[in-house]
């Protein structure tokens, strides 16, 4: 009997670490740009066209840089997220609205809430590209003197903010 | 309205799939023949529900429905026909609708050719099918569900991805879910074995021609899958070792491995509890590919989207499956006797062997495709295992694995004598190392890997050469043909499949070892050589597709001053993804391809481009379909097509009894 029973044992041990892999992220890869300044931009705002915005007036704070777009579904999903982040006023979370149309990322922002005290456009990908953007939604928690300091690639969870990114801020803001 | 049609068969095939999987087992168990009954048409309707579900998604695609969210994730406006129904299977919801149609035409299948099962048996078959089909189905309804609305509708899709937009697309995901599906039916007979503790002789005989049908269209559908990066990915390789291309390649070397198992429980009634043991295994990889790329435990390219929720869904349904069946065959297994004895030099014994390495390859293969999350979860960081880990590891075993093909169909039942073979094969052996220590020299550059590999696939085709002479010489005929014709089908099976095996490893061979490649600047009118081919770039030209926008090179290809043919590699940028693809040019042929993409464009006109020559590549998916060939023709044997006859005239079980103990 004892032999017949080895293919289960095997079995066994490979759930228990596909199921530990669940819970791991495998998107979580290791940005060569964490600990690198954050590459500048300069672009239209998604509000007031003619005015710009560029990274560099964030200077001197803390910052999160969340590129979006009205056609990504990850980012309906960290919406919520996003929000109540914005409620709580702890940390500004600026926009980056990439490869995407100005009417539609408006009135997605009208019809489920905008997080963002301003937002800039990205419509053709440039920026994306500097920052080594995989794919929307991405966030980067940008430090004081315009460095980056983490990297979420795809939708932003509850407790990922609550154990990495909020204590992280929170420390970069004491400094 | 379609739409929630299509969602309402779902559900109504879920509770189809409930009553068969529940009722023909209990009924099996307590020997109730009215409700063994019910698996037949319970499989058909079920049939008919999914059927119905897939071609409301079908039409969902075709009148471009974007109110379907899962429609207009995946398709476009522009986006041609065809692509739009190939799309049904484009991302993840879709493809498990596609899973579940094909376990279904399976169902089908077995319902209709069962005549000759008990009737026990074919209900315990049927309803482990439906019990897996409720775990697919179920998974659909509850967090996959192709039919979900998106309120208010998008006002245009956000197309197909890029990639998947090739004619590739539109046959390699059926060809492959068939195999993976298939050996569905070869589980259900391990399971329904298991649970009546039949496990004997018919059972094998039973199981053969469903397992070696599934291992075909696997064949093919790896086959395809590689052929299909090969020129759509843009850099001339044709398989990556990546973990979606090992998910397809796990169940292939199981279920090679069962097959060849089958034969032997099958003739001589050993290896039962391996068989089905085999049986489960295939059938699990299949279902662990399935979580592998849906689950998003590893980042591969082929895992396009990805949620935990459905990974946490597909894990329990795994340990419940494999788990269960595992269980199963622990608590059972042992009461199943041995076999024949045999000794260690004889048919059985090298097949066994084989078995033996064909499985080890399967776990390293295994070992290679999780180990980076086996570290990950252990925290000792993240690290992915790339091409040189599974060459290392893979050619040591599979060179003795292929060594022994070519001496056991030679080889006796029970009990083979070692010298005896040794001169029956010296001349194959001569031959063989002979001509792989001389070809390459010839051929310019030698080196002992391309030497190993054209030894392995001369010793498969100079031993099969043996074998035919020798089994022609013992059968009765008047003329050559006419002796030919007298070997059974089954055997020629076995001859092909094994020579496409060599053609296979020619291929492999001559590409690893001869192929050359070129990264070269070239200006309008600009030439290169390479592979004594002479390149001329004639300069490029803007052209629209039906979603895409494309530039699209000529090149001008001579040989000795000889005009050969004209090759248009194009790079093209599809508007609604902003996403570039290169559209590789192939000059196909029989001993070499010419393979030519474009980079990047740069000043003046100038283009850097890339230029391979390929030998022999093409013979890499030749053999895989010779292989696929060899499988078909197994199956045709007369046999089985006895075995169907003899349903239909239903002669009395007295004469079966006797007739199927002749054949």
């Amino acid at each position: 009997m004892s032999r017949f029973l080895i293919p289960l044992g095997i079995f066994v041990v490979v759930l228990a670490f596909l199921g530990v892999g669940l819970t791991l992220n495998p998107r979580e890869l290791p940005s060569p740009l964490v600990g690198k300044p954050a590459p500048n931009f300069s672009l239209p705002q998604l509000h007031e066209k003619d005015k710009v915005l560029s990274s560099t007036d964030l200077r001197g704070q803390v910052w999160l840089l969340n590129f979006w777009a009205s056609w990504c579904g990850g980012c309906k999903e960290e919406h919520p997220v996003l929000i109540h982040l914005a409620k709580s006023g702890e940390v500004p979370i600026y926009g980056m609205d990439y490869k995407d149309r100005r009417e539609e990322a408006l009135a997605w922002l009208k019809e489920w809430g905008n997080p963002y005290p301003l937002v800039a456009v990205d419509e053709s990908g440039r920026v994306g590209i500097d920052y080594g953007v995989y794919g929307v939604p991405e966030t980067y928690v940008i430090d004081k003197a315009g460095v980056i300091r983490y990297k979420q690639i795809g939708p932003l969870r509850e407790d990922v903010l609550q154990t990495k990114i909020l204590p992280l801020v929170r420390e970069l803001q004491s400094q | 309205m379609i739409p929630e049609i299509g969602h309402y068969a779902l559900i109504l095939a879920l509770c189809v799939a409930v009553v068969q999987g529940t009722i023909p087992i209990y009924g099996a168990a307590v020997g109730n023949s009215s409700f063994m009954s019910v698996a037949k048409p319970a499989a058909r309707g079920q049939f008919l529900l999914v059927l119905l579900a897939f071609c409301c998604l079908g039409y969902a695609f075709a009148v471009k429905d974007f109110s379907v969210l899962y429609v207009a994730a995946t398709s476009n406006s522009q986006l041609p026909l065809h692509y739009r129904i190939a799309a049904i299977w484009g991302a993840h919801e879709g493809s498990l609708l596609l899973w579940v149609f094909i376990l279904t035409i399976w169902m089908v299948a077995v319902s209709f050719f069962s005549g000759h099962l008990p009737e026990a048996m074919r209900a315990r078959i049927l309803g482990v099918m439906g019990l897996v089909s409720v775990g697919f189905l179920l998974f659909m309804l509850t967090v996959s569900n192709p039919f979900e609305r998106l309120i208010p509708a998008a006002f245009d899709g956000r197309d197909l991805n890029p990639l998947l937009q090739d004619p590739g697309m539109v046959i390699h995901p059926p060809m492959l879910y068939m195999g993976y599906v298939g050996f569905s039916v070869a589980f259900a007979f391990a399971l329904a074995a298991l649970f009546g503790g039949t496990l004997d002789a018919a059972w094998a005989r039973w199981s053969r021609p469903w397992t070696t049908v599934a291992w075909c269209f696997l064949t093919i559908g790896v086959a395809m899958g590689s052929g299909w990066a090969y020129y759509e990915l843009g850099w001339g390789g044709w398989w990556f070792w990546d973990p979606v291309e090992n998910a397809s390649f796990m169940p292939w070397l199981a279920g090679t491995a069962l097959i060849h198992s089958l034969a032997v429980t099958d003739k001589r009634g050993s290896f039962k509890a391996w068989s089905v043991l085999l049986a489960i295994l295939a059938f699990s990889l299949s279902l662990l590919g399935t979580f592998l790329v849906r689950s998003g435990v590893l980042t591969s390219v082929h895992a396009f989207a990805t949620d935990p929720k459905r990974g946490l869904f597909i894990l329990v349904f795994l340990a419940v499956v494999i788990g269960g069946s595992l269980m199963l065959y622990a608590w059972r297994a042992p009461r199943v006797g041995l076999g024949g004895g045999f000794s260690i030099v004889s048919r059985e014994g090298m097949l066994l062997a084989n078995n033996v390495l064909l499985v080890a390859a399967l776990g390293s293969v295994l070992l290679g495709t999780l180990y980076p999350l086996f570290l990950d979860a252990l925290d000792l960081g993240k690290i992915s295992v790339g091409p040189p880990y599974f060459d290392t590891v893979f050619v040591p075993l599979m060179t003795p694995a292929i060594f022994l093909m070519g001496i056991g169909p030679l080889a006796q039942w029970k009990k083979a004598s070692l010298p005896d073979l040794a001169v029956r094969l010296r001349w194959a052996f001569g031959v063989s190392v002979a001509t792989a220590l001389v070809v390459p020299i010839l051929m310019g550059h030698w080196s002992p890997l391309v030497s190993l590999g054209l030894l392995l696939a001369l010793w498969i085709a100079t031993t099969i050469a043996v074998d035919l002479r020798e089994r022609l010489t013992r059968t009765d005929g008047s003329s050559f043909m006419g002796k030919l014709a007298m070997l059974p089908r089954a055997y020629w099976g076995m001859v092909i499949a094994h020579f496409g095996l060599a053609l296979f490893i020619t291929g492999v061979t001559m590409v690893k070892g001869f192929e050359v490649e070129q990264d070269v600047r070239m200006n309008v009118g600009e030439t290169a050589t390479l592979g004594g081919y002479t390149f001329r770039f004639d300069g490029t030209e803007q052209y629209r597709g039906p979603n895409y926008i494309a530039a699209r090179g000529s090149i001008h290809v001579s040989q000795d001053g000889r005009d050969v043919t004209v090759m248009y590699p194009e790079k093209r940028r599809y508007t609604v993804q902003n996403q570039t693809m290169t559209e590789a040019a192939i000059s196909p042929g029989f001993l070499r391809d010419l393979y030519v993409s474009l980079g990047e464009p740069l000043e003046g006109g100038a283009w850097s481009v890339r230029l391979y020559h390929k030998p022999f590549i093409d013979w890499i998916w030749g053999g895989c379909l010779v292989m696929a060939v060899g499988g078909v023709v197994a199956i045709s044997d007369r046999r089985y097509r006895l075995a169907w006859r003899r349903k239909e005239v239903e002669v009395p079980a007295g004469t079966q009894m006797a007739r199927q103990t002749v054949s």
